[in-house]
């Protein structure tokens, strides 16, 4: 009997999740071996082709190439900025609730309205970088229509997004560490600076990677603020691999090739969650 | 630790740090309501004597249909909220309780959702959106978002907490599978439907590429798509309307925020923690 309500439960949500995650998921494989349909030839079995496709694709190459310096530029740095923060919010500070509302407040705003003001703060001349640079005497800059500038403009508004986010989880983390530590570090007469990279940062270290984790997710699945700032120039300078995915699939609509660039994609967050799980695995201080 | 209250050289750096950046965090609002609430010649100025005016909003409002936007985006965000409750409540329950065959597998292929979100099957969600005939309608935005690996997950682990005993109580007392699940699972789970309820409510008010790819026409289009089309720099309109439209769009989330702001932070966080 508990087998039929078992999956009587189960049942509607798996419907759902058979048709738009598993399904799906399967068909793009499935394409991704298979030829483009047009009006005068039907779609057929072409092997590898899309794949030889892929490999001589320098778009291909250029936009992976990028994704990876993204997540590169991005992850460091707002895990760096989480933990500063967090220590920040964690001690005595005046206008505490204030300044950890300042911190959280870019995790709530949707990536297309940051993108709006962002955009106007990358203006040339007029733009708030370039009058803060012409303060200091420096050069205006074109920080979006510069290939050498943009995808380092993108990862500077990223990290503004993202730091705070992943500073609620350290705060959580230093919120649960035993103050008897700190005390006894004190009166050992251990510096702040000492304490912090002896005993605070590798008790923390199962949060930093899962804020790791989510982090190299993000940086894979967050393309909304292309569509407004560079839609992945100059010269896809800052495409990513999900928003080439969408050019192919709906602007040249090429959903066979669309779907082996998806199959990479896949692969690499499978290869994320392999890593995790073998990670995660060997915690130590986890809980 | 009794000197706490004096604060040395370096706590006064530090604090100042912390508030710095605190500043440099709120920028980027803090200059869209400049924008918005002055005339466009003081967009790009900073003058405290600048007048404030309100006619930045009525212009955004008035070239685009901010309300239909409203109406969509609410329509979207309270259905996938509902279904979401339903469809995940149902599994959860099924998962935390019930011995049933092939249950583990079966779990595993629920976090498979985990790694593939809809995001990244957005060409062969379309196929089957069209299939269906759903493209350019709300259902169409939400479908692949209504059962969700996250909320099963996070249910479940909130079930398993609940005493059996609980149950067992209520089975004598004659309550069918699906009255003790409302009666006794779903009060108790209470401030786990509010932290899950937040971070999705968050989440599709601000998501944008698969209501992008979807919809195509203002009936059926969300707030963010409706911002993206209008702040488009071929639209040549000028900062103070995009910044007025934008602090439109993310109002109500945001003045929610600032209401609940512990709330939301701790949503958040058991939400990412699981």
């Amino acid at each position: 009997m508990n087998h039929v309500y078992g999956w009587l439960l189960l049942l509607p949500a798996a419907v759902f999740l058979l048709a738009f995650t598993h399904y799906p998921t399967v068909a793009t494989l499935m394409q991704s071996f298979f030829s483009e349909s047009t009006a005068l030839r039907p779609s057929v079995f072409v092997g590898l082709e899309n794949y030889e496709l892929l490999a001589e694709d320098e778009i291909f190459w250029k936009v992976l190439n990028n994704n990876l310096w993204y997540a590169a530029g991005t992850i460091p740095t707002s895990i760096a900025i989480a933990i500063l923060m967090a220590i920040w919010v964690n001690r005595r500070l005046p206008g505490r609730g204030l300044v950890r509302m300042a911190y959280f407040t870019p995790t709530i705003l949707p990536m297309i309205a940051v993108a709006n003001i962002w955009l106007f703060f990358y203006t040339p001349e007029i733009g708030l970088f370039d009058q803060i640079g012409a303060v200091f005497g420096m050069p205006s800059q074109n920080w979006l229509g510069d290939p050498d500038l943009v995808l380092g403009s993108l990862i500077v508004m990223t990290i503004w997004k993202e730091a705070g986010f992943f500073m609620i989880f350290y705060l959580a983390a230093l919120q649960s560490l035993p103050p008897e530590l700190e005390e006894a570090a004190h009166l050992e007469g251990a510096g702040r600076w000492y304490f912090f990279w002896r005993v605070t940062f590798p008790l923390l270290m199962p949060t930093t990677l899962f804020v790791m984790i989510n982090a190299v997710i993000n940086s894979f699945k967050m393309v909304d603020h292309l569509f407004i700032l560079t839609k992945g120039g100059p010269d896809n300078a800052s495409s990513l691999l999900l928003y080439y995915i969408f050019e192919v699939a709906f602007s040249f609509f090429d959903e066979s090739y669309a779907a082996t660039l998806t199959v990479v994609l896949l692969v690499l967050l499978a290869v994320i969650a392999v890593g995790q799980f073998v990670l995660m695995d060997k915690r130590i201080h986890y809980r | 630790m009794n000197d706490v209250a004096r604060l040395t050289l370096l706590d006064r750096v530090e604090i100042s740090a912390a508030w710095l950046l605190g500043i440099i965090w709120l920028m980027p609002l803090l200059y869209a309501f400049w924008a918005g609430f002055h005339p466009p010649e003081y967009a790009t100025r900073l003058d405290l004597l600048a007048p404030l005016t309100l006619e930045n909003f009525a212009e955004a409002w008035s070239q685009a249909p901010f309300a239909r936007f409203y109406l969509n985006t609410f329509i979207l965000v309270t259905s996938i909220l509902i279904v979401q409750f339903i469809l995940c409540t149902l599994a959860a329950y099924a998962f935390a309780r019930f011995e049933f065959w092939g249950k583990d597998v079966a779990f595993v292929l629920v976090l498979v959702q985990l790694m593939i979100m809809p995001e990244v099957l957005i060409v062969e969600n379309y196929s089957t959106m069209s299939s269906l005939n759903l493209v350019d309608t709300i259902a169409g935005i939400g479908l692949p978002y209504m059962a969700s690996a996250f909320g099963i997950f996070l249910l479940r682990q909130t079930f398993k907490t609940i005493p059996k005993e609980l149950e067992d109580a209520a089975r004598i007392e004659g309550c069918s599978v699906l009255q003790i699940l409302w009666k006794v699972y779903v009060p108790l789970a209470r401030p786990t439907y509010l932290a899950y309820g937040l971070v999705s409510v968050s989440y599709h008010w601000n998501n944008f590429l698969w209501p992008l790819i979807i919809t195509n026409s203002v009936e059926t289009r969300p707030l963010t798509v409706g911002l993206a089309i209008f702040g488009a720099p071929e639209s040549g309109v000028d900062w103070s309307v995009i910044s007025a439209a934008t602090l439109l769009a993310v109002a109500p989330l945001l003045v929610a925020f600032l209401l609940f702001q512990r709330q939301f932070v701790q949503s958040f966080m058991q939400a990412g923690i699981k």
